[in-house]
């Protein structure tokens, strides 16, 4: 069975950068001008378990990003790993999207181009960390949802995944169509060679407006996230240098001490 | 209009301007790569003095190999400036490894350009896929530099041709299979012998590897004699007709092995910025950061300005050559100035580290090593400088 996959990707900050990166003390949100970026590390674990798939079944692999048009570099990338198309979702009407914005307007953007037989995304990215965008992708689209999964294959028409969870694993076997979240654990991402990188330029890449796939304006962007950041500010890093003098014994004792004053330990 | 920045919003550019926006690409690609994959392991591969050609076959999955080569032979027909930025990244963390690369890619060179078809057929794409090294023997003990006065023979017989002599310092002695090798076949009506050049082939009878030799810098790459004894090899091993062999040998060292030197004493310099801005950043003396010394910061600025002249340089020279336009003195004068500046910038970055900088945990040793041994491989600078010198005397 040939298997049509819609991977989510998410174009975060370079982690080389990261001392490089404010936040705006007005807006409350990350300062990412000129920060370059890069796929989140988990979301090419599941560029790879959906590039898998289609190598051994057949298919096509479809990327799917929300983020400014300077994004269309990590599509590109994405592309030369082996993915068939991208869609960039782009548009000022989508920032400021809290976690259930954002996997609504995927969701909208994955159900106007489908139908896919499966949604493969990271199980978090590397910025937000969130660990929500999966499941909620699964209850937009009205379809089973497995995350933290550690190994995945197919068969038969149906998926069997082994997912972690705090104390273990669990196993599945999930039909199709599903969402599914992976770790770092489920496969290794191909590297991305020169042939890819220039046939990437030749594969289809579509911006996706506001107006181009059908959307309720009451749960997008800014205006749709019930969550809205608190306040955000940069911790005072100010470093104190304190001579500790006296036998070995003495010194270790009054590191404890300083550490229960700093609340480190109790 | 010009945008005007603060001096405080200067942006810095550490990318050759020039490069359009699939050489970006390229770049970004393979330092992704050489920084996952080579550079944990640069400083054990030198003081091992082991070439990692176990690497081979994903280099070339890569893409890394005859990347100048056209599709129709399994290259992504790209040019020698995009095989610049390949050496220059590796480079910046293993110069012994961009140099066996390097030469792989001569005998990918010297077949492409001068082959037959059915050679290009029949060598390319096991060399580009990295599943075979290649190798070009040319020196000989009597001096690289003297090419014409080859003591190596190539006798023609009736099944082809039968080659006995001995090459010295070949790049690749020891783990070449496919390899290209120049000699003499004969004597012209002045006297002057006739070089020509053929490809031995995998587990041709008579091949041998020779001394090992070790080396200052440039370890993790293998030097050292070849040796053909009675070596038999059919008609159709001879690239281009007899007598081609000077043509073969001066264009394929002239653009392919110069440029790929240049482009590896760049990386070394590369890896002087980059080591020596991170050192100073964070080597504390007098209570600060020894970057906030104005004579530590002359050294990061030399290193600087001769980095980006030497980008300069090369990728001029690299760009004429993928105009379509031989440009053998323009890929001699980048090898002689990026090569000499090389040496510079790593002694410098052993000035910066003070008593770090000999030490083997930092790299700065192992630049000056490599920049060192960059020199001679491909002609010495005086060589160098007799072809710049030639060129503007003609």
């Amino acid at each position: 069975m040939a298997l049509n996959i819609a991977v989510c990707v998410k174009a975060v900050p370079d982690s080389k950068y990261y001392d490089k990166i404010t936040i705006d003390p007005a807006t409350r949100m990350m300062v990412r001008e000129g920060i370059p970026t890069v796929i989140s590390d988990l979301d090419k674990h599941a560029l790879e378990a959906a590039l898998a798939l289609r190598d051994k079944n057949q298919g096509k692999v479809s990327v799917f990003t929300m983020a400014p048009e300077s994004a269309r570099d990590n599509i590109l990338e994405a592309l030369a790993m082996g993915a068939d198309e991208g869609f960039l979702l782009s548009d000022r009407v989508f920032a400021g999207a809290d976690t259930l914005t954002t996997s609504y307007t995927l969701a909208a953007a994955i159900q106007a181009k489908g139908p896919f037989d499966l949604v493969i995304t990271g199980n978090e990215s590397d910025d937000g960390s969130t660990g929500q965008v999966s499941a909620q992708l699964g209850e937009w689209l009205g379809l089973p949802h497995v995350m933290n999964i550690c190994s995945l294959t197919f068969s038969d028409n149906s998926l069997q995944l082994t997912a972690l969870s705090e104390d273990g694993s669990i196993d599945y076997k999930v039909a199709l169509p599903a969402v599914l979240g992976v770790t770092r654990k489920v496969n290794k991402p191909r590297l991305t060679n020169i042939m890819g990188m220039l046939k990437a330029k030749s594969k289809p890449l579509t911006v996706l407006h506001y107006g181009d796939f059908p959307v309720d304006d009451n749960y997008i962007g800014l205006k749709g996230s019930p969550t809205q950041p608190g306040d955000i500010y940069a911790p005072k890093l100010n470093r104190k240098t304190v001579e500790l003098s006296g036998s070995p014994e003495e010194i270790a004792d009054r590191i404890v001490q300083e550490l229960c004053k700093a609340g480190v330990r109790q | 209009m010009f945008e005007i920045y603060a001096i405080n919003k200067l942006k810095k550019h550490n990318m050759f301007q020039f490069f359009n926006s699939d050489q970006k690409s390229l770049q970004k690609l393979v330092r992704e790569y050489v920084e996952q994959e080579i550079a944990p392991n640069a400083a054990e591969w030198d003081e091992k003095d082991v070439c990692p050609d176990h690497l081979w076959p994903v280099l070339g999955q890569m893409g890394f190999f005859g990347i100048f080569v056209p599709a129709q032979y399994g290259g992504p027909g790209l040019g020698l400036t995009e095989r610049a930025i390949v050496l220059e990244e590796v480079s910046r963390h293993s110069a012994g490894l961009g140099i066996a690369m390097m030469t792989h890619d001569l005998a990918i060179a010297a077949i492409l350009n001068f082959g037959t078809e059915e050679q290009k057929q029949k060598y390319l794409p096991q060399l580009i896929s990295g599943e075979k090294i290649g190798g070009l023997s040319v020196t000989e003990p009597t001096g690289g530099s003297d090419f014409g006065n080859q003591n190596t023979t190539i006798e023609k017989t009736e099944e082809g041709y039968v080659i006995n002599g001995r090459k010295c310092f070949i790049t690749n002695s020891h783990n070449a299979v496919i390899n290209v090798v120049t000699g003499t076949s004969g004597v012209n009506e002045k006297g002057r012998k006739i070089i020509s050049a053929v490809i031995v082939p995998e587990g041709t009878p008579g091949w041998s590897a020779g001394r090992k030799e070790h080396k200052l810098g440039l370890r993790g790459s293998v030097t050292g004699d070849v040796i053909c004894n009675d070596l038999k090899v059919t008609a159709d091993c001879m690239i281009g007709k007899e007598g081609d062999g000077s043509k073969i040998a001066m264009h394929t060292i002239g653009h392919f092995g110069r440029s790929g030197m240049a482009a590896i004493a760049l990386g070394v310099i590369r890896g002087c910025c980059e080591e020596g801005v991170k050192f100073a950043k964070e080597r504390i003396v007098y209570g600060k950061p020894i970057s906030a010394l104005q004579a530590i910061q002359l050294i990061i600025a030399d290193n600087q300005v001769d980095y980006e002249a030497g980008q300069a340089m090369l990728y001029n020279a690299t760009s004429i050559y993928d105009s379509g336009v031989q440009c053998a003195p323009e890929v001699a004068a980048a090898k002689l100035f990026v090569s000499r500046n090389a040496v510079k910038a790593a002694e410098r970055t052993i000035d910066l580290m003070g008593g770090y900088g000999v030490i083997n945990e930092y790299p700065a040793g192992r630049f000056l090593r490599d920049a060192m041994a960059i020199i001679p491989s491909g002609g010495t600078s005086q060589i160098m400088g007799i072809i710049v010198a030639g060129n503007q005397l003609r």
